[in-house]
């Protein structure tokens, strides 16, 4: 990042890397993150199984801070 | 005027065993932080001797046991880092402190750093354990059975800024930052009203607007006043309201708005009148809304969403900085608060890549429309919590980070990296570059000293109360011609 200092303009637009996204595209990128999601359903299954329903039963912390 | 906002987080982590029967926080925490080699070879105790969380910045003293443990115990449950951080533990969890930054980019970088070192830890723990003593760490707020712990963030403030001035600029944004910085939760906890999933982990636990306490009848203003530096020049706000976050985008969010904010108040910038009626039961009636539409009542009568308050600030801040020199991450941040509040009013969907309790609650309603299971089956708690274990190959928030479906702001590169430097522009460089240089020869540390032993008669003190000195800058070149700690001594005092 280049050190010099810039003046302040009020943000209209949203940053650019989001600024080319169109709607269409955004769809897509839904369709994808929800056949990605499949995927990811099992994984999280296999991560939750291995842990017994009774862990987050168990799951007591004392209060801290 | 605005000082330079000095940052740093202090987390702390839910911990367990895979056979929770007759589980002891405490001795598994002292172990856990024992248990790396890197970690354990630094011997340097914490010096207490400056320390006092019984003051109050309204002005007086509580009365209460300050902390001093003996010798032995203090190095079993403190550890100096080599990033200038700190790994301890407090009460039954262990906490990671962060290190000294300047920006709400590096304070990302050294908390995740932390995060690392935690998780190392634990790894080189469960060689010592057996199969059922395991451990499980995890960075939320909550075991959702009505106890929290915390998270907390610190802002270096000129001690001129009236701290009358600063709860009143500060708490309607407090109150409602979580909009982007909750980490979201499965049910309400604390007798709050029940709701299914809800904004922030720890907006339930608020009883109180102002006050001293962390562990009891918690503040949105916490008034601890221990700078941890020359404090006739400053103070610390010690911000104890927010959530632990997984997410990069939204820690770094959630602290660069907040040093924003800080900067205005002190330069009595806060022109409008954004008093809450009710601060309490607006943190909680925001929380439990994941439209973002619930309005809660200003002292003045009008009604405002959180997303609106958040806008005022946002439209204060850009008029703030208007004419004035602005660094490039100042400007960033400012516009990715603007971008967030306009998704947020939008729908906060869109922003499933960027805050955790968007990208969280998503992911919990794809899991029960493809599992047919409704916010009581117990696998929703499991995904809830699992979602903040810090594991890298289990932990969900990480699956979903390493399949790209998450915003990033850093590199793993750049973390690991940050495991064993310190930032070089505090006086965390100095800390941290000494431990490294003369290891053995550091006697104590906290935020503001360093204790060193070269074998003479007495053990001396270097006192830090300046967090902007003892960079890279300043202290290199000293640092570079000192072979020894006495070599040091002699040319810091010479």
């Amino acid at each position: 990042m280049s050190e010099q200092e810039r003046k302040v303009k009020r943000p209209k637009d949203p940053p650019k890397s989001d600024e080319a996204q169109s709607k269409a595209a955004v769809t897509e990128k839904g369709k994808k993150i929800k056949e990605d999601l499949d995927k990811l359903m099992d994984e999280i299954d296999e991560i939750l199984e291995e842990n017994a329903e009774e862990f987050v039963r168990n799951y007591v912390q004392r209060g801290g801070e | 005027m605005a000082v330079e906002k000095i940052l740093g987080t202090e987390t702390e982590f839910g911990i367990t065993a895979r056979n929770t029967q007759g589980f002891d926080p405490v001795g598994n925490s002292i172990l856990l932080i024992n248990s790396h080699e890197a970690v354990q070879a630094i011997k340097a105790i914490w010096d207490y001797a400056g320390e006092n969380p019984l003051l109050d910045a309204r002005g007086f003293e509580v009365s209460g046991e300050r902390e001093r443990p003996s010798q032995q115990d203090n190095r079993a449950i403190n550890k100096v880092l080599l990033n200038g951080g700190r790994l301890y533990v407090d009460g039954a969890h262990p906490e990671f402190s962060s290190p000294e930054v300047t920006n709400a980019r590096d304070l990302v970088l050294y908390e995740k750093a932390g995060e690392w070192i935690v998780e190392m830890s634990r790894q080189a723990a469960n060689h010592l354990l057996p199969p059922d003593g395991q451990l499980y760490l995890y960075k939320n707020n909550s075991d959702g059975k009505g106890n929290s712990y915390g998270s907390h963030e610190n802002y270096l403030m000129a001690r001129t800024a009236p701290f009358e001035k600063i709860i009143g600029g500060l708490t309607p944004f407090l109150v409602t930052r979580q909009v982007f910085a909750g980490a979201g939760k499965v049910g309400a906890e604390n007798q709050t009203d029940p709701v299914e999933y809800q904004i922030a982990q720890r907006a339930d636990f608020f009883e109180a607007w102002i006050g001293l306490d962390t562990m009891a009848k918690r503040p949105i203003i916490n008034t601890r006043d221990e700078p941890h530096a020359d404090e006739e020049k400053y103070r610390r706000l010690h911000v104890i309201v927010g959530d632990s976050n997984m997410s990069e985008f939204a820690t770094y969010l959630k602290v660069g708005t907040t040093a924003i904010l800080l900067s205005m108040v002190e330069d009595e910038w806060i022109r409008k009148d954004l008093t809450l009626e009710d601060p309490v039961r607006a943190i909680k009636e925001i929380s439990h809304d994941v439209t973002c539409k619930r309005k809660v009542r200003l002292k003045r009568g009008v009604e405002l969403t959180g997303v609106e308050i958040q806008r005022e600030y946002l439209d204060m801040a850009l008029t703030y900085y208007q004419g004035r020199e602005v660094s490039p991450q100042v400007l960033d941040i400012l516009e990715k608060w603007g971008w967030v509040l306009e998704r947020l009013e939008e729908d906060p969907w869109q922003l499933h890549r960027h805050l955790d309790w968007v990208i969280k609650m998503e992911l919990i309603r794809s899991y029960m429309e493809r599992r047919k299971v409704g916010f009581e089956d117990q696998r929703v708690s499991m995904l809830d919590l699992q979602f903040h274990d810090i594991r890298r190959e289990k932990g969900i928030f990480y699956v979903l980070e390493r399949q790209g479906l998450v915003e990033r702001i850093l590199t793993d590169g750049e973390i690991a990296e940050a495991v064993g430097i310190p930032p070089p522009d505090t006086r965390a460089y100095f800390r941290g570059t000494c431990l490294r240089k003369y290891r053995d020869q550091v006697y104590g540390a906290s935020w503001s000293s360093l204790l060193f032993d070269s074998g003479d008669l007495a053990v001396k003190k270097i006192p830090m109360a300046e967090p902007t000195r003892g960079t890279r800058k300043l202290v290199q070149e000293i640092l570079d011609r000192s072979d020894t700690v006495s070599e040091l001594l002699d040319n810091l005092t010479g």
